[in-house]
């Protein structure tokens, strides 16, 4: 009844299975909600959505698809200035085109015609996978297939280290899902156990039993134990956007790893420097973000703090105050990161590029200085050697 | 079809129009219904008030970390057996002497239909739920021990609670019918504090809550005082009969509100709002 509505759920990113899709037409024949439109929101929305992080895609498919509204590309088109739509044009219409626009009805005309490509190809590459493009093909990385985005100016930053990104677009979260290859990464990250005892005594201490049982004259003496868990924590702080759409891969892969391997793992994004603000989804990044003072007020200090970035900017995003691509920061980089480093003693950077690069990018020797030569490549040996420094004692 | 009782709130308890379609669609499917929400918005509750309005027995689970799957079940005291053998008891020959009944048995078990509440389900281990996944599909399972199928006998409606301390797996969460309490909103709050005390003033309930929504917005606090802690604080309140004007006087001696430790509920907090409240003063 509703299958066009679960698949554009599907293609949203909100992942309905067939068997709650089952439950919702059950549900509608044992008339759980009749006759009005409110009710079966809500059904639908307590049987498809499992994760109040996805409620707001629920709503947007369901105002969609309930009002026949085939598109949402209009109004992520709404933002995106002048400019870059011009540059878009240059990219996506061949020339005869664009002299033929021209003829027909200049700048307006030229527009509407590239939004109904950025829609054709919008609807190619999503094909049933995430609303997000895979593959960095999304409309908004669309300018010459760089997944940096929008930069006003791009001729001048072909290195990347352009001081102003237009940074609208919305960023991909890392996918704690991707299993492939993480195995010699969950290896690593073993590394980082520490098993402690503690708890209640629930397991049966075989030698302490014998021993005891024995020393009692064979009368049975019982010992327990508490289980061994890991008691580690870690702070992981991950750069993404700009320069690390290069390194998403690798940095997905550790994210995942571990995400399963750590019981106490606390997760915060960064935009290539933490500064005042870290946020947890970045899909909400612009008005959901955690004041750095208060995730280093919730984990204290015996919390691991790993940060993945490449360090790769402009010197100034570290060293002056407003230096930041993204905002005004009040304070620099450096002052944000000196915080967090003596705040958490125990602390890692990893970075995901090459380290043949690493003597070429100034803002990467400023942070590996500040690091104090805690810097270490995204390999399986750059890991080992961070949880070996994690490990050491302070 | 469709079951005469309907649950529509009780007169202590307010609840949404979406809460009461997901607890209807629960009872109807018979089907496990997941409550999350910020802690003290009455996730708990909820599952003692749908008891009550719709008059079942309530059997609680309270999940703690240490809580195993199994022992919602059954659990097995070999050791008393054990002993038991060494004493020479006549009872150790029969091993269901030694079979505790957990809670799902006790749930199953019953004549009539129960809520079964499965409170904070996230403390647990991650596997938790995931060897829970066919005792609440098929409503039954199997003693190893003395071979005998336990089914329920009328399935209960199974109310799951869970403060997001951990992420549930999807095959679980695929069972469930899903809601997420919402902090109430101001005309709803209203609601709340007026049907636990109806005869509160007016203006107390006014200034307060402007207070409450004041304190909420603080960034950076540790834990965000919720519904039950409002409850409390006007409690504490009504029985020191503290006229309103106080709570909207802009005393500077009087930053911090009365009786605040029933809102704000540790030291950092208390600090930073103290340290806001008198910037936000000066300010004026």
């Amino acid at each position: 009844m509703f299958a066009g509505f679960i698949t554009s759920l599907r293609n949203e990113g909100v992942l309905v299975s067939l068997t709650e899709y089952l439950t919702l037409l059950k549900a509608m024949k044992h008339q759980v909600a009749v006759l009005d439109v409110e009710d079966f929101y809500y059904l639908a929305r307590a049987t498809l959505v499992k994760d109040e992080r996805l409620v707001d895609r629920f709503d947007r498919v369901f105002a969609l698809y309930f009002q026949g509204i085939a598109s949402i590309s209009e109004d992520l088109l709404a933002e995106i200035p002048d400019e870059w739509l011009k540059k878009l044009a240059e990219k996506y219409l061949s020339p005869e085109e664009m002299a033929a626009i021209q003829g027909l009805g200049g700048f307006e005309k030229l527009m509407e015609t590239l939004r109904e490509r950025l829609q054709e190809q919008k609807g190619r590459h999503q094909g049933g996978s995430k609303w997000i493009g895979t593959a960095g093909t999304s409309p908004f990385g669309a300018y010459g297939y760089n997944p940096e985005g929008v930069r006003i100016g791009q001729k001048e930053s072909r290195h990347r280290r352009a001081v102003k990104v237009w940074d609208k677009r919305e960023f991909r979260d890392l996918d704690g899902e991707v299993e492939l290859g993480t195995r010699g990464i969950k290896l690593a990250l073993r590394r980082l156990r520490r098993w402690g005892r503690e708890g209640e005594a629930n397991e049966l201490d075989l030698g302490g039993t014998i021993r005891a049982t024995a020393a009692n004259g064979g009368v049975l003496d019982l010992h327990l134990r508490p289980e061994r868990r890991n008691k580690v924590k870690v702070l992981l702080l991950l750069d993404i956007g700009g320069s690390m759409d290069d390194h998403i891969e690798e940095s997905a892969q550790l994210f995942s790893a571990a995400k399963s391997e750590f019981k106490h793992l606390e997760t915060f994004y960064f935009h290539n420097c933490p500064y005042e603000k870290l946020w947890r989804s970045n899909r909400r990044r612009h008005d959901d973000f955690t004041p750095t003072t208060q995730v280093m007020n919730t984990y204290g200090p015996d919390w691991c703090l790993i940060i993945v970035g490449d360090a790769t900017m402009s010197p100034y995003e570290i060293s002056h105050a407003g230096g930041s691509v993204e905002h005004w920061n009040e304070e620099s980089g450096a002052v944000w990161m000196g915080r967090l480093l003596k705040h958490y003693p125990k602390s890692a950077w990893i970075n995901p590029r090459d380290t043949q690069h690493w003597g070429y990018t100034a803002s990467l020797k400023l942070l590996k200085q500040m690091m104090g030569e805690r810097m270490f490549p995204l390999t399986l040996d750059g890991l080992d050697g961070a949880l070996k420094e994690l490990r050491r004692p302070h | 079809m469709s079951k005469a009782v309907k649950f529509t709130g009780t007169e202590s308890y307010i609840t949404t129009r979406d809460l009461e379609i997901a607890v209807n669609a629960a009872m109807t499917l018979e089907r496990p219904l997941l409550v999350k929400g910020e802690p003290g918005t009455g996730k708990t509750v909820l599952a003692r008030e749908v008891a009550t309005a719709l008059g079942m027995p309530l059997i609680e689970w309270h999940v703690k970390s240490t809580t195993k799957a199994a022992q919602g079940l059954y659990e097995y005291d070999a050791v008393a057996r054990l002993r038991d053998g060494q004493l020479g008891e006549a009872k150790v020959h029969d091993i269901a002497n030694y079979i505790v009944r957990g809670k799902l048995w006790e749930a199953f078990t019953a004549d009539s239909q129960v809520v079964l509440l499965i409170d904070e389900i996230d403390k647990a281990d991650i596997e938790f739920p995931n060897d829970l996944l066919q005792e609440l599909d098929r409503m039954e399972f199997f003693v190893y021990e003395t071979k005998e199928v336990v089914k329920a006998k009328v399935r209960p409606l199974v109310i799951i609670t869970s403060n997001n301390e951990k992420e549930l797996p999807d095959a679980f969460l695929r069972r469930c019918f899903f809601h997420f309490i919402r902090f109430p909103d101001r005309t709803t709050m209203e609601r709340i504090v007026a049907s636990h005390y109806p005869n509160i003033k007016h203006d107390l309930v006014r200034e307060a809550l402007n207070l409450f929504f004041d304190i909420r917005e603080v960034p950076g606090l540790k834990k965000k005082p919720a519904t039950s802690e409002l409850l409390d604080w006007l409690k504490l309140l009504m029985v020191d009969d503290i006229p309103a004007e106080i709570l909207k006087s802009n005393d500077p001696k009087l930053v911090v509100p009365p009786l605040y430790g029933a809102l704000l509920k540790n030291e950092q907090d208390v600090h930073l709002f103290e340290r806001v409240a008198f910037l936000a003063r000066r300010g004026q």
